[in-house]
């Protein structure tokens, strides 16, 4: 499949790709668009899933005790099943297949100029495994004893003993199914790696790789390197679980804090898998929509591989108050707070990158803007978490829950909204309704400040996470707090009903839009130069790149754009 | 800004609420600025007919500057964070001062066992007093406490003392507290700990010492009233509105001497 090599094309190229059955391109594909579909409507279902467990709890928390409508009575267990997995959903089946393998998928070969995955059918196998995940975990749901509700990061002894859960086969469900969405994720990762190695269209230079594709690529290679101890962890966590080992249990010799080690060595890379794939996605529309060059386009590939590198040395800031040694908070510590460097000078790049620009708000562009202005101040509160002392008092606090809201929010859903309603023409062949998206867009970013703000305050109020009920303690059970709980369950039920405006634009569009012509943003990089959508095969002639992906508003040309595989004058 | 919302009742409550008002300044002087710049921009280089953008790269020093010399003050907040961040830390957790009294806290599913080491001042001996669910301390005494558990992990946290300890089963954690402020507040369970981790709270009450010998008499012979029973079902207020804040760890004074 590689065409890196390939320096003499032919028109003969397309006929390798002959029409396919309904069978074989839609349910059964290797083409890796298809594919990258499957993953992006699957996590989209899933978004819908992890959505109405948030409206379940938060109506809990806002009218306690009350019978919430759509769902019924929240009692102490289902309301940790429902926090459980509305984390687990969001992160494992929104965030990671949407925007690194269903986006992966999509945009990797189109935009480096290559006709497939050069692994085509381990890509479909990937995204079967990830199929069989996702069924997994919603029919832990339904077992006897529910779903598994002992927190999203599952730390035993609570994980792994039945006595101590309540949820015997809810708990070994969850764990597998994490466990082979991994699995599917690392078969996916390595086409990814491979294919932006080897197939790259001739004359494309490593920088002259738009960042989109460059930091889904890094954030791969980071999942690939953490990934290892935990699904080690999970096997060992399944093991305790049904074979009756001790790993995680002191009465047996083994230690709880070990799968907290293990847990967070990925967790916290796992932070900037998800963060890398939408601040590449919002590189590349800033830089189109502002008709300017990337300002520093290797200083913020650069930031990139330093935050990669310093995220697998600050695990134990999640760790600072479970019982390890004092001292070595302060590495951590040290550790933490140096991510902000690379990270600041990402973000101020970014920023430049609008100087002198000549801005057009499209919907893309202002989801994309929308992200860095929330992203920031999930940067910012990030500082206090990381200082040890004051995670004393914030651990496990709504602080944190606001802090890390304030990052996964703008990460998953506006950056997924930013991919979606700029690569709709391409993948479907057909505009979306501009005005609809901006109902939706500040129909969505408004009312998500209202719920996460004021959840900061009550951070600050002592207000601890994954309580079903705070009228038990006096301290929390004041009438102000309650008012801004309400505040904040409101808000979410605003920001989840003007979801449907997106479904119905989405839909609607995709078979009675306008029609989308190839390039209809006049953005340079390769996936524009093919019709829209893409043929099977992608390209009639595979492309040749001169250039790289950000040459806007060059002096002396006519036109402000200046395609990567248009042959130079 | 913590004290407005919860009371100050230890020790190092202050440095905490300091720490806090520290990085406050020191992050929203960042966040104004950068967010100031991106609306200035976005504002400024929005789309006008007949203009065209311009061609920077931003590889040139004299670019790189703008982003180059805020990066370097980025730098050097850091270091001031991170060196008033370890202070803090290093008298909190890191050290233990000496002791005037000794108190075992024991988390289970889903309760609070608390053994009060009793007038001797040591643990598993005749005059050690147990309860559950109501912890009673001395105002102005330092308090170690051996932290365990009999389950799963669970999260000593008492949000009036700005502190906070997980509890795992096989170990015992030390720590330190100092009451400094009379009254009952809430003790909670701060880490996941199954169906009823939402429920596990109790009641930590600071005695002035006269009243701390006649509940522990109460205790002994029986016509004890338990706090956490007796708070149930009520609502307290916020520290600004049932007495001043103290003023001497107020914001306001702060300023006032930094002035």
């Amino acid at each position: 499949m590689s065409q890196a090599t390939a320096a003499v094309q032919t028109d003969t190229h397309a006929e390798h790709h002959e029409e396919l059955s309904f069978l074989y391109k839609y349910i059964l594909p290797v083409d890796h668009k298809i594919i990258g579909m499957q993953y992006i409507f699957t996590g989209m279902i899933m978004a819908i899933i992890g959505g109405y467990f948030a409206y379940a709890f938060r109506m809990q928390l806002a009218f306690p005790g009350e019978l919430v409508p759509l769902y019924g009575l929240v009692g102490p267990g289902e309301y940790n099943m429902l926090v459980t997995n509305h984390g687990t959903i969001m992160i494992f089946w929104v965030a990671m297949p949407v925007l690194i393998a269903g986006f992966g998928n999509f945009l990797i070969p189109l935009m480096i100029g290559c006709d497939d995955m050069v692994f085509p059918r381990l890509n479909r196998l990937s995204y079967q495994i990830f199929l069989v995940s996702t069924l997994v975990l919603i029919t832990s749901f339904f077992v006897a004893g529910g779903g598994f509700g002992g927190a999203w990061t599952s730390y035993p002894p609570l994980s792994s003993v039945a006595e101590y859960s309540r949820t015997d086969w809810g708990a070994s469900l969850w764990i597998l199914a994490v466990a082979l969405e991994f699995v599917s994720f690392l078969l996916g990762g390595i086409n990814f790696i491979t294919t932006t190695m080897n197939a790259r269209a001739p004359g494309m230079k490593w920088m002259d790789i738009p960042i989109a594709v460059w930091f889904i690529v890094v954030a791969v290679i980071l999942f690939m390197a953490s990934v290892g101890p935990l699904v080690a962890g999970a096997v060992m966590l399944f093991m305790d679980q049904r074979l009756g080992t001790t790993f995680f249990l002191p009465s047996g010799g083994g230690d709880p804090l070990l799968w907290q080690h293990l847990f967070w060595f990925f967790g916290h890379p796992e932070v900037y898998v998800v963060l890398l794939p939408t601040m590449g996605i919002v590189a590349d529309i800033i830089s189109v929509f502002s008709r300017k060059k990337l300002f520093g386009y290797r200083t913020i590939l650069y930031t990139a591989f330093a935050t990669g590198g310093l995220s697998f040395i600050v695990w134990a800031h999640h760790q600072f108050i479970a019982g390890i040694d004092p001292r070595v908070a302060n590495v951590f510590v040290v550790t933490t707070v140096l991510i902000s460097i690379p990270l600041a000078e990402m973000m101020f790049s970014y920023i430049a990158t609008l100087y002198g620009g000549s801005i057009e708000f499209k919907t893309p562009m202002l989801w994309a803007l929308s992200f860095l202005a929330s992203f920031l101040i999930g940067g910012v509160t990030g500082i206090y978490l990381g200082a040890s002392a004051l995670d004393i008092y914030f651990h496990d606090s709504y602080f944190v829950l606001a802090h890390f809201h304030y990052t996964f929010f703008p990460i998953t859903i506006i950056g997924m909204f930013a991919a979606l309603t700029y690569w709709f023409p391409k993948m479907f062949g057909r505009m979306m309704n501009e005005t609809l998206g901006k109902i939706h867009f500040w129909g969505t970013f408004v009312p998500f400040n209202c719920i996460f703000l004021p959840l900061f305050l009550l951070g600050l109020a002592g207000q601890n996470r994954r309580v079903y009920n705070f009228q038990n303690y006096p301290d929390l059970a004041k009438q102000e707090l309650q008012d801004i709980r309400i505040f904040a369950t409101v808000s979410l039920i605003v920001l989840l009903l003007f979801q449907f405006v997106f479904i119905y634009n989405f839909f609607v569009s995709m078979f009675k839009g306008e029609k989308a012509p190839n390039n209809p943003w006049n953005a340079n990089t390769l996936e524009w130069s093919t019709s829209s959508p893409p043929p099977h095969g992608n390209f009639k002639i595979l492309p040749t790149v001169y250039r790289s992906a950000y040459e806007y508003s060059v002096p002396g040309r006519e036109k402000d754009y200046w395609p990567q595989n248009e042959p130079p004058e | 800004m913590i004290e407005y919302f919860v009371h100050r009742a230890s020790s190092f409550a202050g440095d905490i609420d300091n720490l806090f008002l520290v990085i406050t300044l020191i992050i929203g002087f960042w966040f104004f600025l950068t967010f100031g710049a991106l609306v200035y921009l976005i504002i400024r280089f929005r789309r006008k007919e007949g203009v065209k953008a311009q061609y920077i790269a931003g590889e040139k020093h004299s670019e790189t500057k703008w982003t180059h010399y805020p990066h370097y003050a980025v730098i050097a907040m850091d270091v001031v964070i991170i060196a008033i961040n370890i202070m803090v830390w290093v008298d909190i957790k890191q050290t233990l001062p000496p002791r005037d009294n000794l108190v075992r806290i024991i988390g289970q599913q889903w309760s609070w066992s608390f053994i009060h080491a009793g007038p001797d001042g040591e643990l598993d001996t005749q005059d050690d007093v147990a309860t559950v669910n109501d912890l009673h301390v001395q105002t102005d005494k330092t308090y170690h406490f051996e932290l365990q558990s009999r389950d799963v992990l669970h999260n000593f946290s008492v949000p009036a003392f700005r502190l906070r300890q997980d509890a795992v089963p096989g170990r015992t954690i030390s720590g330190w507290f100092k009451p400094t402020k009379t009254g009952t507040y809430d003790l909670q369970c701060a880490e996941m700990c199954g169906y009823g981790h939402g429920i596990m709270g109790a009641a930590i009450t600071v005695h002035s010492e006269e009243s701390y010998n006649t509940t522990m008499a109460q205790i002994q012979n029986g016509t004890y009233e338990s706090h956490f029973q007796k708070r149930k079902g009520t609502k307290t207020k916020f520290p600004s509105n049932t007495s001043k804040v103290d003023d001497e760890d107020s914001f306001a004074v702060l300023l006032a001497s930094v002035f």
